[in-house]
């Protein structure tokens, strides 16, 4: 299908002196969509390419006696103009981009496409398929059928695999490295299209690509998501969760809840370790799994429910299921990016999977066949499956895949989490009818996604199994680990924290397969480990189950990393965490004695004191109960449920176990010592700050419109010396510590406030260095709401504190800087000013000041959430998705490393709002840094920084002006080019 | 362990507004994580002293990032890479432009070249600023002054337009730069007693009323623009105040100037017999700081003759200031009523003019 593209230069401004002499600059443009001679056939431009290529136009300064010199470039991606929903003009003014000098001047540009639509549609175009990296059903459409798991690789060899031996000019091999990877992305993006085509869907949700820099092995661009068939909202102005209608199905959960009597996995002990190290003895280095059930029958489980199932239920769970199956089946990978999910469509929730692989790379000789990425991608896949049906699920949700590459050794990892599906929303169902006619009043709701999968008599791992404390008819575990976002309708108790887990260790500087063999090894062990430190933490905080769980290791030189990070919550279908239990070796010895009792007693009064910070007050009714079960919820249960008798006698005895236990800590060496101390070195947040890495704060709901989303970055050099691994866990713990410590007090003036969707990302550029980049959004909250639930909270607290506890003396003192409204920062002046920025400028028009409020630069705000707080989302502009080079031969001339990156990273987020505002929109949402790649070398004074960054362009709506005047702000954004219809669309 | 990168880069920009202070003020990263400490702001946060350090430190890079974009405004506005909020972008400016009164004293009416940037050590040591901030200082007078030199039109709403201050610092950087366009000599001890404000109010007074613009009639038309330049004086008004000489020169006259201002006077003045002894001297000082005014050199000394030939008699008479006002107002008004003097208009513009500064001159 081809189409017209018309681009019109209109102005440029601020641009560079190019000639010293005259202080002047004689700009030209070049414009090509296409810049390779060879395909540059016509002025007509296949809808195939204009899909893999980005529209380049090239800034210069004319020079009569010698080449013209490139002041610049501006790439912008023209695909939102493909879909007929999005964009239909890109108007705005576009910094003007050098891989060089970073942004000189801007340019002001209109393109508009006009494709031929007499001809065959989406034949090898993927034309009208539209991209998400949100991962959730995008807030103005319904999901009509999710169809599942959509993968592509593309490889191609590396234009400049070492940046410091060059043979052109460094801006030149930038921009062919640019060049190469924006055209790979836009291939993946096509395929991925046709893909979806194929499975009649017309979406991808949950897109999320990656580039692997292989060095010299070449280049690998790879992308996962979730195909779905998508509905537009018709009327913006109902601000519903998308899939309203189907809210009913959450009914149907009971169902689903017959044991798999099937699954007869001996697995490892607790969901997360659900896990398999690839050691690789054989030279080939292929993936050999240590758990021996992978090759488990995938044989469907439709049949064997019925024997459980009851008389009522029975038949239609059994017909549920098979359609889950049949569903599923059909699915090479059930698989699913999303994280957060229409109600109804989770039913239960297994545990965490994950699988690791550890590959050495070699050249890619055929860049059109990458048949050994796509093998080695579809072997941890398979893991990843059969882990999940070990589980007793058939699915995996929230499933991610990353790697970690050191020279030639590469580490491929995949996790997601476990779960069974309602079968509604993965087909156009039949039964849809008869299904919703079953109405389950008696069900409680909020905790069927924590019962259980699995077969409680035939359990793939040791796990104390509990009734759960919602609805005490099914059986729960006492945590639960997940990659997933907080299920929306999940009762919570108090509010969330970040837990991370932090770990280092040495490995010998080694080549190839030794090294290769090295890291495998040493994996598991980093697994159980950061696995205990998760573990730990989570009782340390008084919570019980994890949600965005995301495990990254780092292969470096001589270390392996491990970091953790997850949101803990108190689910309260989930037992009450025991305490964390010290018992020491050596017991004879007094002063040993003394000291492990010493250290008990800290970790019983930290863990008092995270209950009451994140206000973890279950209620405490269960004592009694349990001892002897409620007749009312039993009775109810077994008139309306076929539960067998049997198992519910197992399970009393279970409940009053599963109270007592107390994690306990052996302190057996100085390994146990260290992480101990380790356990009490995390210092909560501030009092009005709070953090988590996932969407939202569970237990905050009052946000208010102030958001500011930042990437910090930082770059440690550990000295030679002391490389023991536990000074290097101690110099990397406190970076973590320090760099968190830092944003709080950055983001002082917000307060109260949360950090949202805190995302760590650690490498090791080199030996000695360790670099950790966070990007993050801080969302301000209602204080004086927040402040009463507190007030009555630390009460309430206060009173038990005396009753309970008089050694706690630090208690009150905690308590009283809580219940204060004025936090001890600094006057609230600061905050008063900022609040109304973001989006006031209304307010700056009133003032007598200078004639500053006639700024023409429209506000685009930017967050890696699905939404923004206190708007709603009329309309989604396309995916960005941007790769950008920045390198410099004059790094101390620019602030050195801190200075060059700071501006980079400036510049980034410049040019992803200038392509917003450009496609009329006001904000981008889902939006992450998936690379931060930084190189440095002082002593040539140079530094090269690679970042790639994706997210979704939309246009929001303040609620409080949809009321008064809908669709007013987005147009008024300095761009009248988007009409006021469009938006409404 | 030692950092070698640590960076924070918001969306929207963070601008803390007591480190710009500090950055403007020119102190250095570790003198302002110094002077933060002793803020207690430590105490109030809960920080480290090293958490201090890496957030000064990435205010200073932020604001030398956006010093480049300070020296034009306008550019602030409009640049893409710092997405500050309006109020946040009029406050960098208006704390940028702003000046310390002991400093611009030193440098007000002095040519802004590099003779007097190398001053500035000196005056870095005299005034207690560091040598930075003295030096951004010096800067902004000279870019403003460069900018609006060659302009027409108001001066204030070129320097308005052009660097988006207030109305307020606007008319600061109108009186410092027609200062030093005159060169008007304000650093002579005689002087010193003097507030940068009495100078900038005079200034003001001088811009309205004895500059080319100043002639330009009407506003509204938009060919008087053309005309208006704010800089310089009225070189055709400055050779027409010889004419006033007569006032002092033709003895009958100023016989006559005298009688008319001490009938007027008599029993509304304290210092009567005072005055009336004095009435020729001042006279004589005033209308010969008028006929001198063709000369460059003595231009620069208008404040000097100003202060040396009214304030400092009537100073030593303890004239008060009232008295001052009486005896200015009745001295300009008498001479409509001399007949023989033909320049009442001329008279007026000069007189109008002098007496406002003269009012404002005279204190202690």
């Amino acid at each position: 299908m081809p189409g017209k593209l018309k681009v019109k230069i209109v102005a440029g401004r601020h641009l560079p002196v190019m000639d010293r002499a005259s202080d002047l600059t004689d700009a030209f443009v070049e414009v090509g969509a296409r810049s390779c001679p060879s395909k540059h056939r016509e002025r007509q431009v296949d809808d195939e390419d204009l899909q893999d290529e980005p529209l380049q136009i090239t800034v210069l300064d004319h020079d009569t006696y010698s080449a013209n010199d490139a002041i610049g470039k501006v790439y912008i991606d023209i695909d939102p103009l493909l879909y007929s929903e999005a964009a239909t003009v890109i108007s705005g003014w576009f910094p003007i981009y050098d891989t060089i000098h970073g942004i000189r001047g801007e340019i002001n540009v209109v393109v508009k496409v006009d494709l031929f639509n007499d001809l065959n549609r989406f034949r090898q175009s993927s034309c009208g398929v539209k991209f998400f990296c949100t991962t959730s059903i995008p807030k103005c459409y319904r999901a009509v059928i999710i169809h599942g798991f959509v993968e592509e690789l593309v490889v191609n060899e590396d234009p400049e695999y070492q940046w410091i031996d060059r043979i052109r000019t460094p801006r030149a091999s930038n921009e062919a490295r640019q060049r190469l990877i924006s055209l790979m992305s836009g291939e993946l993006q096509r395929k991925i299209g046709l893909k979806v085509l194929e499975m009649r869907g017309n979406a991808v949700v949950g897109y999320l690509q990656c580039f692997d820099l292989e060095g010299e092995s070449g280049l690998v661009v790879r992308a996962i998501g979730t195909a779905c068939t998508l509905d537009k909202l018709s009327s913006p102005a109902t601000f519903l969760p998308a899939c309203s209608s189907p809210s009913k199905d959450m009914k149907e959960i009971p169902f689903n809840e017959d044991p798999n009597p099937n699954t007869h996995s001996s697995g490892p002990s607790t969901p997360l370790k659900n896990q398999t190290y690839s050691f690789s003895p054989s030279k080939s280095y292929s993936r050999q799994s240590s758990s021996s059930d992978t090759d488990l029958s995938l044989t469907p489980k439709t049949g064997m429910g019925s024997g459980s199932a009851g008389k009522e239920g029975g038949p239609f769970k059994a017909l549920l299921r098979q359609q889950t199956q049949s569903a599923l089946e059909q699915r090479e990978f059930p698989f699913f990016t999303l994280t957060a999910f229409p109600p109804g469509f989770l039913v239960h929730v297994g545990g965490v999977v994950s699988a690791r692989s550890v590959k050495l790379l070699d050249r890619i000789h055929n860049p059109d066949e990458p048949e050994t990425r796509d093998a080695w991608w579809a072997e941890i896949r398979q893991e990843i499956k059969s882990h999940a049906k070990a589980l007793g699920c058939h699915a995996v949700v929230g499933y991610s895949e990353s790697t970690s590459i050191c020279e030639e050794v590469c580490i491929l990892s995949a996790s997601g989490t476990a779960a069974v599906l309602n079968p509604r929303f993965l087909q156009d169902g039949t039964v849809e009818g008869c299904l919703e006619q079953r109405l389950e009043e008696n069900l409680p709701t909020g905790c069927g996604f924590c019962h259980i999968p699995y077969d409680e008599l035939n359990m793939p791992f040791p796990a104390h199994l509990t009734y759960c404390y919602n609805c005490r008819k099914q059986k729960v575990p006492d945590v639960l680990f997940t990659t997933i976002d907080l299920p929306t309708d999940a009762t919570v108790i108090g509010k969330g924290c970040l837990i991370q887990a932090r770990l280092c260790r040495l490995k010998k500087k080694a080549q190839a397969e030794a090294n290769a063999t090295a890291i495998s090894n040493l994996l598991p062990f980093m697994e159980y480990e950061v696995h205990t430190q998760l573990m730990n933490k989570l009782k340390l905080k008084g919570m019980n189950a994890l949600f965005g769980l995301r495990i990254q290791i780092t292969v470096g030189e001589n270390m392996l990393m491990g970091l953790a990070s997850a949101t803990g919550v108190y689910l309260a279908a989930l037992p009450t965490p025991g305490g964390i239990q010290i018992a020491g070796k050596t017991p004879n010895d007094g002063s040993y004695e003394q000291h492990i009792s010493h250290m008990q007693k800290k970790i019983n009064d930290t863990i008092a004191k995270n209950k009451e910070l994140y206000e973890i007050n279950p209620p405490e009714i269960s004592e009694e109960i349990i001892g002897s079960p409620i007749p009312e919820p039993r009775q109810r249960s077994r008139l309306l449920r076929s539960q067998s008798e049997s198992s519910d006698e197992v399970t009393e005895l279970d409940l009053s176990h599963g109270k007592k236990d107390a994690f306990v800590l052996e302190i057996d060496d100085t390994d146990a010592m260290e992480d101990v101390h380790s356990l009490l070195t995390d210092v909560p947040p501030p009092s009005g700050f709070y953090s988590c890495n996932t969407e939202i704060m569970p237990g905050i709901n009052n946000w208010t419109s102030e958001i500011q989303m930042f990437t910090s970055v930082r770059v440690i050099r550990l000295s030679s010396l002391n490389l023991t691994n536990q000074a290097l866990n101690k110099n990397f713990n406190d970076l973590c510590e320090n760099l968190l410590k830092s944003l709080y007090f950055k983001l002082r003036s917000m307060i109260p406030c949360c950090l949202c969707h805190v995302n760590f990302t650690v490498s090791l550029p080199e030996d000695e260095l360790i670099q950790v980049t966070v990007t993050a959004v801080a969302i301000t909250f209602d204080k004086n709401q927040a402040l009463q639930t507190t007030k009555t909270h630390v009460e309430k607290s206060l009173q038990r504190a005396s009753t309970d506890n008089e050694e706690l003396l630090q208690f009150p003192l905690e308590l009283c800087s809580d219940s204060l409204p004025s936090h001890p920062f600094p006057p609230a002046k600061a905050v008063t000013v900022e609040k109304a920025s973001p989006m006031g400028e209304g307010n700056f028009r009133n003032r007598s000041a200078p004639p500053c409020a006639n700024s023409t630069v429209g506000v685009v705000k930017m967050t890696p959430l699905s939404f923004i707080p206190g708007a709603k989302i009329t309309k989604y502009l396309g995916i960005i998705n941007m790769f950008f080079i920045r390198e410099t031969t004059s790094l101390r001339e620019e602030g050195g490393v801190s200075g060059f990156l700071h501006a980079f990273i400036a510049e980034v987020f410049a040019m992803v709002r200038a392509h917003v505002a450009a496609l009329g929109g006001n904000a981008v949402v889902s939006y992450i840094m998936k690379q931060c790649v930084f190189m440095e070398n002082p002593n040539k004074n140079q530094a090269q920084c690679l970042i790639n960054v994706s997210g979704d362009a939309v246009v929001f709506v303040r609620e409080s002006d949809l009321e008064v005047v809908p669709t007013q702000q987005p147009a008024a954004n300095c761009h009248p080019s988007c009409t006021e219809g469009e938006v409404t669309t | 362990m030692t950092s070698e990168l640590d960076i924070f880069v918001g969306n929207t920009t963070l601008i803390d507004e007591d480190v710009y202070r500090l950055w403007l003020d020119g102190y250095s990263v570790s003198d302002a994580v110094a002077l933060r400490v002793r803020s207690g702001i430590l105490e109030q946060t809960g920080a480290t002293a090293a958490v201090l350090q890496s957030d000064t430190m990435d205010h200073y890079r932020t604001f030398h990032m956006l010093e480049r974009l300070l020296h034009a405004p306008p550019k602030l506005l409009h640049q893409l890479i710092f997405q500050i909020p309006p109020s946040r972008q009029a406050l960098l400016i208006e704390r940028y432009y702003a000046f310390d009164e002991a400093f611009v004293r030193e440098v007000l009416g002095k040519k802004l070249s590099k003779g007097t940037k190398k001053d500035l050590d000196d005056i870095s040591t005299k005034t207690g600023i560091t040598l930075k901030s003295c030096r951004r200082q010096f800067d902004n007078f000279k870019r403003v002054f460069k900018v609006v030199e060659e302009m027409r039109g108001s001066l204030v709403d070129n320097i308005q337009q052009h660097f988006l201050l207030s109305d307020r610092l606007a008319r600061d950087y109108a009186a410092i730069v027609f200062f030093a366009n005159n060169r008007f000599e304000t650093g002579k001890k005689k002087l010193q007693y003097l507030s940068f404000g009495d100078f900038a109010f005079c200034a003001e007074l001088m811009i309205q009323n004895w500059t080319l613009g100043a002639v330009g009639e009407a506003p509204t038309d938009p060919d008087s623009q053309m005309d208006d330049m704010d800089m310089d004086l009225d070189k055709e008004f400055l050779q027409d105040l010889k004419e006033l000489k007569v006032l002092v020169a033709d003895k009958d006259l100023l016989d006559l100037h005298k009688s008319l201002v001490c009938t007027a006077l008599r029993g509304k003045l304290g210092v009567f017999s005072e005055m009336e002894a004095n009435f020729k001297n001042l006279s004589r000082g005033l209308v010969n700081v008028a006929a001198k005014l063709t000369h460059n050199k003595d231009v620069r000394d208008l404040f000097v003759d100003l202060v040396e030939k009214f304030v400092e008699p009537c100073r030593s008479d303890h004239w008060p200031l009232n008295d001052v006002r009486l005896f200015l107002n009745q001295y300009s008004a008498s001479v409509h009523s001399l007949d023989g003097f033909r320049h009442q208009a001329l008279w007026d513009r000069y007189m109008g003019t002098l007496r406002g500064c003269l009012l404002r001159l005279y204190h202690d």
